[in-house]
């Protein structure tokens, strides 16, 4: 019962008469990393923005570990702040890096003389321990995102939402991230939702894998069986390479 | 006269400060929180208010005036009342009452625009890291400080050099509700030239060192 964190059912999401997202059912796992790829638009951000319940499903409900919550049902802030999201964009505050990765302990009231170390080691662990007094803005597109992932990682969230990470960033700073996560889901046992356009790294990171076609989940599998024996047609296309509409 | 520091132009300088600091420091209680929920929230009839604080933002000074002094009053909506918080007309209080009308709509829609020109994703960011509401509306206001600050500057500016308000609900009386931009209309009607020169030199300084200070600001971030 507690290995599944997320358990969705019915789930749809609806702006105004347009429906976004419209999925059945959708078990994440603690421990895995599930991939989430399909063409944009196809409702993979919204998904995400409701595991981090900063939306409300319109129908359906969205279990997180002990406790389902429905359309408009307010989700308590310690159950929220037990999941945090990496967006596409870095989004740093205008502050230093050091207040950037130190911001979400201060949300939770952490006052303790431990965080100056565990800032210090969240930023080496990013490759970035020698920059903690520079401007978040004058920073470079890949050194932002590995900061915005230290502010991430600090939390010792048990769920890490990824909403495209690496997207827009060079091939060195997509080798780093891909290390980071890969290190933290196996050294913490961090679950995480990573949505990606690419094919290729969510066969490199993810345990599962979950094609997402106009709001509904296409299928859904191991990382082997999806690319591997897809039993969707248009999974096959996707795997291929091939556009889907 | 201005380096003796003649005492009633002393007196009056710091009336006028005494009067526009109070005056701004309300319009600021008033006007950030209010330019805050303006920027971040979507309620029915929003439009309407913006469109209300907007003419509020440009509202001549003299209008303000003959309204606060219809208000106060003795015989007016306020005035009648007798209520202890309501400021008499012709006092200092009165004066304040007319310039924090004049000065929060500029502070609450300055404070807006600033509010509204942080990324709103930046919002859902910080929710994502586990912020409360209010945790959420201080790291907008946060990151919209220049622009705030410019709105505390602007309201500042407008209330600190306007002559209408202040000259129909104060009165201008000596030692009493007199500052600096009703004493230099008096200086020159009577022809004192010598003290409305001085008293016109004080006011442009104040006023250009809250120019540069906002110009300097809007220009840059405090720290970079």
């Amino acid at each position: 019962m507690n290995d599944v964190v997320y358990e969705l059912q019915q789930v749809t999401k609806a702006y105004g008469s347009r429906v976004v997202l419209k999925v059945e059912g959708l078990e994440v796992r603690r421990g895995e990393i599930l991939g989430l790829v399909g063409p944009s638009g196809a409702g993979k951000s919204t998904l995400l923005r409701l595991l981090n319940f900063l939306e409300s499903p319109s129908s359906g409900t969205v279990r997180f570990l002990d406790r389902a919550y429905g359309p408009g049902q307010g989700v308590p802030i310690a159950e929220r702040r037990r999941v945090t999201m990496v967006f596409q964009r870095p989004l740093l505050l205008n502050r230093s890096v050091w207040a950037n990765v130190l911001y979400g302990l201060r949300l939770r009231g952490e006052r303790r003389t431990e965080t100056r170390a565990l800032v210090q080691s969240t930023l080496e662990k990013v490759g970035l321990g020698g920059i903690s007094n520079q401007r978040a803005r004058t920073l470079s597109g890949g050194e932002a995102q590995r900061v915005a992932l230290a502010r991430a990682m600090i939390l010792r969230p048990d769920v890490l939402l990824l909403d495209e990470p690496t997207a827009n960033l060079d091939p060195y700073n997509v080798g780093l991230i891909e290390d980071i996560v890969r290190t933290l889901n196996r050294e913490q046992g961090t679950t995480m939702v990573m949505v990606t356009h690419n094919v290729f790294q969510a066969r490199r990171l993810a345990h599962r894998v979950a094609l997402m076609l106009e709001g509904q989940i296409a299928e859904e599998g191991d990382v082997q069986g999806f690319f591997e024996s897809p039993r969707d047609p248009r999974t096959a296309a996707f795997v291929r390479g091939e556009m889907v509409y | 006269m201005i380096l003796h520091l003649d005492p009633d132009l002393l007196e009056i300088v710091l009336m006028s400060l005494r009067v526009s600091g109070i005056a701004l420091a309300l319009s600021t209680l008033i006007g950030i929180p209010l330019g805050v929920v303006m920027g971040l929230s979507r309620f029915v009839g929003r439009k309407l208010v913006i469109a209300l604080l907007y003419t509020g933002m440009g509202f001549p000074p003299v209008v303000v005036g003959l309204f606060v002094y219809l208000l106060l009053s003795r015989s007016g909506p306020l005035g009648s009342l007798g209520w202890a918080w309501v400021p008499s007309l012709f006092t200092p209080g009165a004066m304040v009452f007319a310039q924090t009308i004049i000065a929060f709509p500029l502070v609450a829609g300055f404070t807006m625009a600033a509010v509204m020109g942080v990324d709103p994703a930046l919002r859902q960011q910080v929710q994502a890291l586990g912020a409360t509401r209010w945790q959420t509306a201080a790291a907008i206001l946060s990151e919209a400080r220049i622009g705030v600050i410019v709105s505390i500057i602007a309201g500042f500016g407008s209330i600190i050099s306007e002559v209408g308000a202040v000259m129909l609900v104060g009165g201008n009386i000596q030692h009493s509700t007199r500052v600096l931009t009703t004493a230099i209309v008096l200086g020159t009607r009577q022809g004192e030239f010598d003290l409305a020169i001085a008293l016109g030199t004080i006011l442009l300084a104040i006023s250009f060192v809250t120019n540069v200070i906002m110009l300097r600001l809007q220009g840059r971030t405090f720290d970079e």
